[in-house]
């Protein structure tokens, strides 16, 4: 290959892919186009997860570790009082009366601190599933070839977040079964398929919403929450400020009451599964953005999502948040408009959008300007050793001290994806390379990744920099903190 | 921060190794002589300016050589002198006291066979033992164990090296199964990797080079949290810069002379400093080299106390790749040379001595007029140490652990 082929290579893998990797510039070849378009044409399917828990088995599990943890602990803290009235000395009136507060706190703490340890004795599941789904979906990019259908996988996560904050057991199988299912199909059944899954009905806090003249809510007297309808008009769909309205948010949340899911106490087949329930709906037809939808039941959100999907505003925000993503934090206008004109008329065909953007020559024109994100560059740093294999425990803490912690953005909004969020924290990402080339530096050859993974197209400032290091650890240091390194 | 108390338990070195060996029948060597020695070689990675931790005061040319950056007698602070010749850095007061008791010798002008200028490829013939570099898999330390191994002077299923640091050093890395210990607190990207990556967004990356210099700025007043290990999620403060080295040479050290010292421990261990490749602002009176020196003189108290007994029967052998140009570069630094420094310290040392033969510092008689030039070859010293301390066979040694150095006769009356 040429040296312009392969630096043609090189940016391909670090722009839409994950990285170069040993072999990944021969994976490119000479046509990186129609190698970005071929990854899409594979499925996007993770073998390795067919031994994980679907997202309600996940919540289910959870659900149960946590009723037994309440059960043992009200039954070690009765204990605990019990032991003490037996155990209590005899004291005169004056000493009762001294002591007695003191006395009170004292059995009050050994009571919770009993009922505590009981509680702790049983562990949370949730932790080390969300361990082993951050491990399947690290591996995943890791073993990509280029990456390209991974990323997207990430940036539609992150586009439709939810937060393991909230939700730490479903958080990974979400991803899995609404998110990758979907990266490369249409953006409606993706859009259906996020809000319509617990995950996201949890995080936007739609489970308890109900109609002011539903069942439920005449009952209780409580109501709607307006969360979930807004974050999907401002964030997930249209836009924020392209002219709905609040009525239009109250009349969509209207519309959404009863999408929630089966209590995981009641049901140990479906609990935790996604279901429409007709007592928390709000009856009758709801007016959104000027149109009627009379339907009663599931329908009646299913069909606004459908028009949502469909509006206009939706496919100029999503195109423009994608290739701001991929291209740059001012994607170039005419990219933009391409991308928007092929969601608008393929009907929101992701994949197809996906294939007008590297297709232009807009996507591909400038010199890396691009920050990566702490995310993408810890991937690409651990790629271009070669190593497939991560320790979940080291990657995701990596990721949470540079600010990224997998599947836990503060706001539903998602992690941002501009240079001014992340350039502050590039001090830190030392820590992180430091420690990362102290570990390696027995196993990997600064000067072999140079020119076997980049194909020696990397400036030639850090080529020197590398060459005169004081050791291995410190060129790779020096290689993974490079601007190469960063940028993209 | 002093050396941290607490030994590990085994199970912390072997899940810290991953090398997952039996923790039993420790290596006796030597035994059948009536003798339990320790050998411990610490690698200065980065090319340590013997010029500037053992000066040739008494070299008519030093200070026209060196200027006002020449380390003197009467300097602020003032060298310590080793004999009529040489005197010490005086970031290294241990080091003297050793000496002066004769616990401590140095070699001059020593060099490895090797004459190129990498780093890498430098420290790669140093720790293999082998003439030329690349990529070898295992050292003349782990080579030397198998020897005594295969004699029987050992017990085969009890011969274990330690290594020191989260990679094993080479030097020790080989066929004998290596235990390593990784210190809780890693070393933080140090001062003169960030002045690197400093420099080279400067010339590539204009706002990268922004951001870390004011990074830089912040840790330089203090108080900034240190990453301990940044992976582990356990953000705990730490000293700024140098205190930090300090505390790591001190706990990596001391740690492996406890190891050593224990009954049932290793006997060989291995472990890497780095930061000696002083490009810029050297500053060996007062500055990089001399912080580091004295972080260096640290390690050796921690390792003289925590031997305890057996510091009557330990050998320390501190090696660097190679030396520094002679002269100062355009910087107030020097570049990579060749001849320089071992230090050699213990219990069981015949030292009070420099031992060098020495080249002098006229341009003639400089390596490539650049260069102290090296008149002892690094090899005998350590063969000397290799078959005087540890008892392995001369044949050996020239065959198996140091290979095709039949030529270079181990120095001898190191130990005694």
């Amino acid at each position: 290959m040429s040296s312009s082929a392969k630096a043609e290579a090189v940016l391909a893998l670090h722009r839409f892919g994950m990285g170069p990797r040993p072999g990944s510039i021969a994976a490119v070849g000479t046509d990186p186009r129609g190698a970005l378009i071929a990854e899409l044409d594979r499925p996007l399917v993770l073998n390795a997860a067919a031994g994980l828990p679907s997202s309600a088995k996940a919540y289910r599990t959870v659900a149960d570790a946590n009723a037994r943890r309440t059960a043992r602990a009200k039954q070690a803290q009765q204990q605990a009082k019990k032991q003490q009235i037996a155990a209590a000395p005899v004291m005169s009136e004056d000493q009762a009366q001294t002591q007695g507060q003191a006395q009170g706190q004292g059995e009050k703490d050994a009571a919770e601190m009993a009922a505590k340890q009981a509680a702790d004795a049983i562990p949370d599941p949730g932790r080390p599933i969300y361990l082993q789904e951050a491990k399947l979906r690290t591996e995943a990019a890791l073993a990509a070839d280029i990456g390209f259908a991974e990323r997207l996988v990430w940036f539609w996560s992150n586009h439709f977040c939810v937060s393991a904050n909230r939700i730490q057991s479903m958080s990974g199988a979400y991803e899995r079964e609404a998110v990758r299912a979907n990266a490369l199909g249409r953006f409606v059944d993706l859009l259906l398929a996020v809000e319509g899954h617990p995950a996201m009905l949890v995080y936007l806090d739609n489970l308890g919403s109900m109609g002011a003249n539903s069942t439920a809510g005449i009952n209780r007297s409580s109501g709607l929450n307006e969360n979930f309808a807004r974050e999907i008009m401002e964030l997930h769909t249209l836009g924020v400020r392209t002219g709905y309205t609040q009525d239009d948010v109250i009349s969509f949340a209207n519309v959404m009451t009863g999408w929630t899911l089966v209590p995981p106490g009641d049901n140990p087949e479906h609990g935790g599964e996604f279901t429409f329930n007709p007592r928390l709906h709000e009856p009758g037809g709801q007016t959104v953005l000027g149109k009627r939808y009379e339907q009663e039941d599931v329908e009646q959100g299913r069909a606004v999502l459908r028009d949502l999907a469909a509006h206009p505003a939706t496919a100029t925000h999503i195109t423009t948040k994608l290739a701001r993503h991929f291209v740059g934090d001012e994607p170039p206008p005419v990219l933009v408009e391409k991308m928007a004109k092929t969601f608008r008329d393929t009907e929101g065909d992701l994949k197809q959008v996906s294939i007008t953007m590297v297709s232009s020559d807009d996507a591909w024109r400038g010199p890396p300007s691009k920050l990566k994100r702490p995310s993408e560059w810890g991937v690409g740093m651990v790629r271009a050793t070669g190593i497939t294999k991560v320790d979940p425990v080291r990657f995701t803490g990596g990721q949470e001290l540079l600010g990224e912690a997998l599947w836990r953005p503060s706001a539903p909004k998602g992690y941002p994806d501009d240079e001014a969020s992340w350039i502050d924290g590039v001090g830190r990402r030392l820590d992180v390379a430091n420690n990362f080339a102290e570990r390696l530096a027995g196993m990997a050859d600064p000067q072999a990744i140079i020119e076997d993974v980049f194909g020696s197209e990397i400036a030639p400032e850090v080529k020197q920099a590398v060459g005169r290091a004081e050791s291995r650890q410190q060129a790779l240091a020096l290689l993974f903190m490079s601007a190469d390194f960063q940028r993209r | 921060m002093g050396v941290v108390n607490h030994l590990p338990t085994r199970r912390e070195l072997l899940v810290g190794s991953g090398a997952l060996f039996a923790w039993s029948q420790m290596p006796r060597i030597a035994r059948a002589e009536g003798r339990d020695p320790r050998l411990l070689v610490i690698v200065l990675r980065g090319a340590l300016d013997g010029l500037g931790a053992v000066a040739p005061v008494g070299d008519p040319d030093w200070i026209s050589l060196r200027g006002d950056r020449a380390l003197v007698l009467d300097g602020k602070p003032p060298a310590l002198p080793l004999d009529a010749f040489f005197a010490l850095n005086p970031a290294m007061p241990n080091l003297h006291r050793l000496y002066k008791s004769g616990k401590a010798a140095i070699v001059h002008a020593a060099a490895t066979p090797y004459r190129e200028r990498s780093h890498f490829d430098g420290q790669d013939v140093l720790e293999s033992g082998l003439v030329k570099p690349g990529m070898t898999s295992s050292g003349w330390l782990n080579r030397a164990l198998l020897a005594l191994e295969s004699g029987g002077r050992v017990d085969p299923r009890g011969s274990r090296a330690l290594g020191i640091g989260s990679v094993t050093p080479l030097v020790v890395r080989g066929s004998a199964p290596v235990m390593t210990w990784v210190p809780q607190r890693l070393l933080p990207a140090s001062e003169d990797t960030q002045n690197r990556l400093l420099d080279l967004y400067q010339h590539t990356d204009p706002k990268l080079a922004t951001v870390l210099q004011a990074r830089m700025k912040l840790a330089s007043l203090g108080g900034a949290p240190g990453a301990s290990d940044p992976m582990s999620g356990d953000p705990t403060l730490a000293p700024p810069g140098i205190a930090r080295v300090r505390a790591y040479f001190a706990e990596a050290a001391g740690t492996a002379a406890r190891y050593l010292a224990k009954p049932d421990g290793p006997r060989v261990g291995a472990m890497g400093f780095v930061g000696w490749d002083t490009h810029i602002a050297e500053g060996a009176a007062s500055g990089q080299l001399y912080n580091l020196l004295g972080a260096l003189d640290g390690a050796f108290a921690a390792i003289e106390s925590n031997m305890g007994e057996a510091w009557r029967e330990t050998v320390v052998a501190v090696v660097t790749e190679f030396g520094r140009t002679a002269r100062i570069n355009g910087t107030q630094g020097t570049d990579h040379g060749t001849g320089t420094v071992a230090f050699l310290i213990g219990g069981g040392l015949s030292g009070g001595r420099v031992i060098a033969d020495w080249p002098g510092l006229k341009p003639a008689q400089l390596f490539e007029d650049r260069d102290l030039k090296p008149t002892t070859d690094l090899r005998a010293v350590l063969k000397g140490l290799l078959r005087d301390h540890l008892c392995v066979e001369e044949k050996v040694l020239a065959e198996a652990v140091f290979p095709g150095s039949a030529d270079v006769k181990p120095m001898g009356g190191l130990v005694g």
